[in-house]
């Protein structure tokens, strides 16, 4: 890694959502702020800015993250994925967010991009996920709205869903 | 117009209303393309505040010092009392008493996190970086954190306006309480402190503040939420007419609870710092920020009587409330204490009623809405009280429960103390919730285990949740006369626009400001209906512009009012429209307008549907030919309805308060079993039944019930903003603030008994406060019941359990027990002690010890040291805890010194980040080798921010700060000079250096 200097503003380069993107920023530039500002992705919420509320959770590399918890200059090279990256196109939704609307999983919806990210990240590796243990994934996740009733019926449904566009394929 | 008309069939298909639509809000929500305050981009030039906040619960601001802040490049300004004070005149405050409510602090603080300084610069990192270079100086004061405490005779005085800390005090009677008393056979008391807790949305506070100097107006873009009345307490703050406010609201927010009311202090704050740079200023609120100081609910301290007749039968109440309304009394408080005012008893049909309410001031965060607003405050006291009823009269809590309730054949019933309760069937209801959530089996499930010797108990509660609040409850804070001054309030104004453009389509606005309800989808629904089209075709705004919509001061999205009242009012002006179009079309079909019905997309005959236009050819001829519309019809088709209810009248000389149109009826049943081993709760069931009247959509229904169960939960046994005795906030984080996750929220039983309300144009009730109101005390009763106790305090933590499930402790060892301890000041107290063997004489040590130039590298953390005297230091130094990180300002003394031998240090450190003060003992002792043994220990005291977010590290913090030090001192003193030890030196140092406490 390039030397940083606290004062000057540093070129990130990356892939956000399949496209190579690039920033200025200075070292101590959140992942999440630079998200949000210079690359205009505001899916992605600022919640609480101390990585308990995981609003703010994208994936980096595959793996779950809190973009409020990393510095810009640490994704150098990295592909990162947020919420605008998981509809298939802008008219349709993808399987895990259609389950969402379906089930009401969602009614301010500020929480919603980081669950999302969560869930579409631990589905793909835990394609049968019970109800006890997704609950403790989504306990990474503060909601106020839904009490998370409708967010487990929504992601168990579309656990299923995704098993048997699997099974179909 | 014909109001009372059925919802139009739609097309021979059943209504869409009532039906669970997929949300119209949900795909741009679910994709990232929600449209919050903070997505939406900022005009060009727009400045970023931060604010500095005060680290005391009470002190005299003596000096504030921003020059440095503003050498800084890039910081345009820093704002101050004065210059608040220069531009705007005080917030209006509800009460007939001598004291301000300013935005930010003038001469003291009164709770910590007030603001005391905006700092505007250009981006939000240099805005916080300048904070930290403000310098302010304070001289504590003690604080009074307890209502009860803040009426004694000898606290300290937040306003001295007020001479003692008591706001209002307000007594009112109905029946006749004492005769109601002195007959009966029982008296039963409850003693309630209720806590504070706030319901927390993700989305923080954001403002966008623009001044335009050419008309003298403001243009303020805010995740408000409403009541808009609040808009003629920040017009006449920033001393404009109403016109030259223009408040606007975003597309969507990220949820609200009432909470985000209180946002409007800073919108005066933003426009004041908008009018002073010249440029729009935006500010979007941290977490830390939200959770000490945006706003709360009350907390509240209660005695209720009841006088009871031998078979339960309750025939009259008294309480008395003191309500704890914080530092300030900030629009519309105090009214938590009088929004239940008309509702004091509850689903009961007592007649006698004494009330005495008192509002008192404490150094807390000054209170305001939040979901439930007064009802878990008031409920909790009345159902807890049941239960006692029935515990000391030996009854069963049902039974107590049935004597009481408002029988079904008397409503309307008007309450003793003014509510005028719509609908129900409160004793069907709750028989239906004993039936259908499987009671008997609850019974049996209780008796099992406690056979078995496990604590098992089930709880219950009955409680009305009134909804669409009269504008004019609060008025009963003001005595009659006071009232018949001040000329009438009263009425809840809902508004909507439905109108038709040039190709026919159909738009709604209402003024409602969603926070995540789903109103665009449900408003589709019912326009949907009366126009005969699908809701896909109704096109809904959610975004309110003050300057272009219609609206009126009850305007906004509280007190439960949608459904029942917003939805009411767009329902009722989609029926003024399709009147006109019925007239329209009833030429061109050759029909009278009562023969024209709308169905299907199409405006056609009652009973020859192949009669028929094509809706949007009639919806679109006012604006393409206004030549053919019938008679005194203008062109342009826009309805607009101000709706209110004529039951909202103003309270009356008898002090009677009709505080709410409709009243859902909800029956709780809580079961729950007490872990042996740890003191922790698990619900093994809980029914929720609720009469909401007409349900809009099933889906949004089971919505708010669920998410106001997982509210409640967190209030009942996880929630509370606390505070130490000297005033500091401690729950400043996620991680302090414990709010319920997926893993803590058990699955609900939500039942339904539908009583539609006479009341309203749909016959909607509100839904969405009511489990505030009554899960937290059904888990309290549920509890009570099973470890059999006659008081609970919440939240029900397992450490408030404890004594009652675990056997009496031991006391600890001496060398095990903890160092932290709260110190005489309330702060939270630190001691600890050390030693370590130095190569250099004591003299070398001691000449170290008073040299600025030795000092400053030993420090840990320090920027620079300044010799004031020979023995007094002042030293910047930057100091980390935990995640906090900040600069401090600590003054040195070195005391009673016996060169070369030994020295007591006192010591105070304060910073943006908190204060601390400590004194420790340091002596020098030489070793026949000629080094030298330094031993020290200090007993030190924090406060301010560190103590609300690192309160858990401090402890260890604090040890390898002292520890540095010394280390770097004994290494400084063995020629180590500048040379920084290495990683593994340094731990060993530590290791031996460190607080042996």
């Amino acid at each position: 890694m390039p030397r940083l200097s606290a004062g000057a503003r540093h070129r990130v380069r990356f892939a956000l959502n399949g496209r190579a993107v690039e920033a200025e920023v200075e070292p101590r530039t959140t992942l999440l702020d630079t998200l949000r500002g210079p690359l205009a992705a505001t899916g992605t919420h600022a919640g609480c800015e101390h990585g308990v509320c995981g609003a703010c959770t994208i994936q980096v590399d595959g793996s779950m993250a809190r973009a409020c918890l990393m510095l810009a200059v640490q994704v150098e090279g990295a592909s990162i994925r947020t919420v605008e990256g998981l509809a298939p196109a802008p008219d349709r939704l993808s399987v895990l967010q259609e389950a969402f609307r379906e089930h009401h999983g969602l009614q301010c919806g500020f929480c919603t991009p980081g669950i999302l990210m969560t869930l579409d990240a631990y589905l793909r590796d835990h394609p049968s996920p019970d109800e006890r243990e997704l609950r403790e994934v989504l306990s990474g996740h503060l909601c106020r709205c839904t009490g998370y009733a409708p967010i487990l019926r929504a992601a168990l449904a579309a656990a299923e869903r995704l098993r048997e566009d699997v099974s179909h394929a | 117009m014909n109001a009372e008309a059925p919802l139009q069939a739609n097309g021979g298909t059943a209504p869409w209303t009532g039906r669970s639509l997929p949300r119209v809000e949900d795909a741009a929500l679910l994709t990232g393309r929600g449209r919050y305050i903070d997505d939406l981009g900022a005009p060009p030039g727009t400045l970023h505040a931060a604010i500095l906040r005060s680290q005391h619960g009470h002190a005299r601001i003596e000096s504030i010092d921003a020059t440095r802040a503003l050498a800084l490049p890039g910081v345009e300004a820093v704002l101050t009392r004065d210059d608040i004070q220069a531009l705007t005149t005080s917030l209006v405050v509800g009460v007939k008493a001598p004291v301000e409510c300013w935005p930010i602090a003038t001469d003291r603080v009164r709770y910590m996190g007030e603001p005391v300084a905006v700092v505007v610069a250009r981006d939000r990192y240099l805005a916080e970086d300048a904070m930290d270079l403000i310098s302010v100086r304070y001289a504590p004061l003690p604080p009074v954190l307890d209502p009860r405490a803040a009426l004694a005779p000898d606290a300290p005085v937040l306003h001295e306006g007020l001479r003692g800390n008591l706001a209002s005090d307000r007594s009112f009677r109905y029946g006749d309480p004492e005769a109601a008393f002195a007959a009966a056979p029982h008296r039963v008391s409850v003693v309630i402190d209720y806590p504070r807790n706030a319901c927390t949305p993700i989305e923080t506070y954001g403002v966008v503040a623009e001044y335009e100097p050419g008309t003298q107006s403001y243009d303020i873009l805010a995740n408000f939420q409403g009541p808009f009345s609040i808009h003629a307490v920040i017009a006449r703050a920033l001393k404009v007419p109403g016109n030259r406010l223009r408040l606007r609201t975003p597309r969507d927010s990220g949820g609200s609870f009432g909470v985000k009311q209180g946002v409007f202090p800073y919108m005066v704050l933003m426009a004041a710092a908008s009018r002073i740079t010249g440029r729009p200023v935006k500010w979007i609120e941290d977490r830390l920020e939200h959770l000490a100081a945006s706003t709360c609910a009350t907390n509240r301290a209660t005695q209720l009587d009841a006088a009871v007749e031998a078979d339960g039968r309750i025939t009259a109440l008294a309480w008395d409330q003191i309500e704890d309304c914080g530092a300030h009394l900030r629009a519309p408080e105090p009214a938590t204490l009088y929004r239940m005012h008309g509702n004091m008893t509850g689903a009961y049909a007592v007649r006698n009623v004494s009330i005495r309410n008192r509002v008192v001031l404490t150094n807390k965060t000054p209170t305001g809405l939040n979901r439930g607003f007064g009802g878990p405050q008031v409920y909790f006291a009345l159902e807890r009280l049941v239960q006692r009823i029935a515990l000391e009269l030996g009854l069963d809590p049902l039974e107590v429960i049935r004597r009481n309730l408002v029988p079904a054949d008397a409503f309307p019933y008007r309450s003793a103390t003014g509510a005028l309760l719509d609908s129900g069937d409160y004793g069907a209801a709750m028989e239906a919730a004993l039936r259908d959530g499987g009671h008997e089996e609850l019974l049996r499930r209780r008796d099992s285990a406690r056979a078995a010797g496990r604590f098992y108990g089930i709880g219950y509660a009955a409680v009305v949740e009134p909804s669409v609040s009269n504008m004019g409850y609060i008025s009963a804070v003001l005595t009659p006369a006071e009232r018949k001054r001040a000329g009438p309030k009263n009425g809840a104004q809902a508004t909507a626009t439905v109108s038709a453009d040039p190709l026919g389509a159909i738009s709604v606005q209402v003024a409602s400001v969603p926070q995540g309800q789903g109103h665009r989808t449900v408003l589709a629904q019912v326009v949907a209906d009366v126009l005969g089209l699908r809701p896909e075709e109704i096109r809904v705004t959610s975004e309110m512009d003050t300057a272009k919509d219609a609206w009126s001061i009850a305007s906004g999205n509280y007190a439960s009012r949608f459904a029942p009242a917003v939805a009411g009012a767009a329902h009722l002006a989609a029926t003024r429209l399709r009147d006109k179009l019925a007239r329209i079309a009833a030429s061109g079909l050759n029909l009278l307008p009562e023969e024209v019905e709308f169905a299907g997309g199409r405006v056609r005959a009652r009973g020859n549907p192949d009669n028929a236009l094509p809706f949007a050819r009639v919806a679109s001829a006012s604006h393409w030919a206004p030549g053919t519309l019938p008679p005194e019809m203008e062109g342009g088709i826009r309805e607009t309805v101000f709706w209110t209810p004529p039951e909202l009248t103003a309270p009356t000389e008898a002090d009677e308060v009709n505080s709410s149109l409709c009243h859902g009826f909800i029956f709780d049943i809580c079961a729950v079993e007490i872990d042996p081993a740890t003191a922790g709760i698990r619900i093994d069931r809980y029914v929720t039944m609720h009469d909401c009247g007409r349900v809009l959509h099933p889906g949004m229904v089971a919505g708010q019930v669920t998410g106001g169960f997982a509210h409640a939960l967190g209030a009942a046994l996880y929630e509370e903003h606390a505070y130490a005795p000297d005033g500091s906030f401690q729950t400043g984080t996620f991680a302090d603030y414990l709010v319920p996750t997926a893993t803590e929220v058990p699955d609900l039983r939500i039942l339904h008994h539908e009583t539609p309300s006479p009341f309203t144009p749909l016959g909607a009730k509100g839904v969405g406060e009511g489990n505030c109101m009554s899960t937290p005390v059904c888990i309290a009763n549920a509890v009570a019941d099973a470890l059999g106790l006659p008081s609970i305090t919440l939240p029900v933590t397992p450490a408030r359990l404890a004594e009652h499930v675990f056997p009496p402790e031991s006391e600890p060892p001496a060398r095990v027990r903890p160092t932290t301890r709260p110190t005489a000041t309330g702060q939270r107290g630190l001691s600890g002690e050390g030693e370590a063997v130095v190569d250099a004489p004591p003299q070398v040590l001691w000449d170290i010890l008073f040299n600025p130039a030795t000092l400053q590298a030993i420090v840990p953390g320090a920027h620079s040291v300044e010799r004031l005297t020979d023995s007094h230091f002042r030293a910047e130094v930057t100091l980390g805890v935990g995640p906090v990180r900040g600069r401090y300002v600590v003054e040195l003394e070195l005391a009673e010194p016996v060169p070369p031998r030994s020295v007591v240090l006192t010591g105070s450190a304060e910073g943006g980040l908190g204060s601390g003060q400590g004194s420790g003992t340091v002596t020098l002792e030489p070793t026949p080798e000629g080094g030298t043994i330094i031993r020290y220990h200090y007993d030190a005291a924090v406060g301010g921010k560190v103590a609300a977010v690192g309160g858990r590290l401090l402890d260890g913090a604090a040890r390898v700060v002292i520890g540095q030090f010394f280390t770097a001192l004994a290494n400084h003193a063995s020629g180590g000079g500048a040379k920084r030890l290495g990683l593994l030196a340094w731990l060993r140092r530590l290791l031996r250096t460190g607080g042996r406490a």
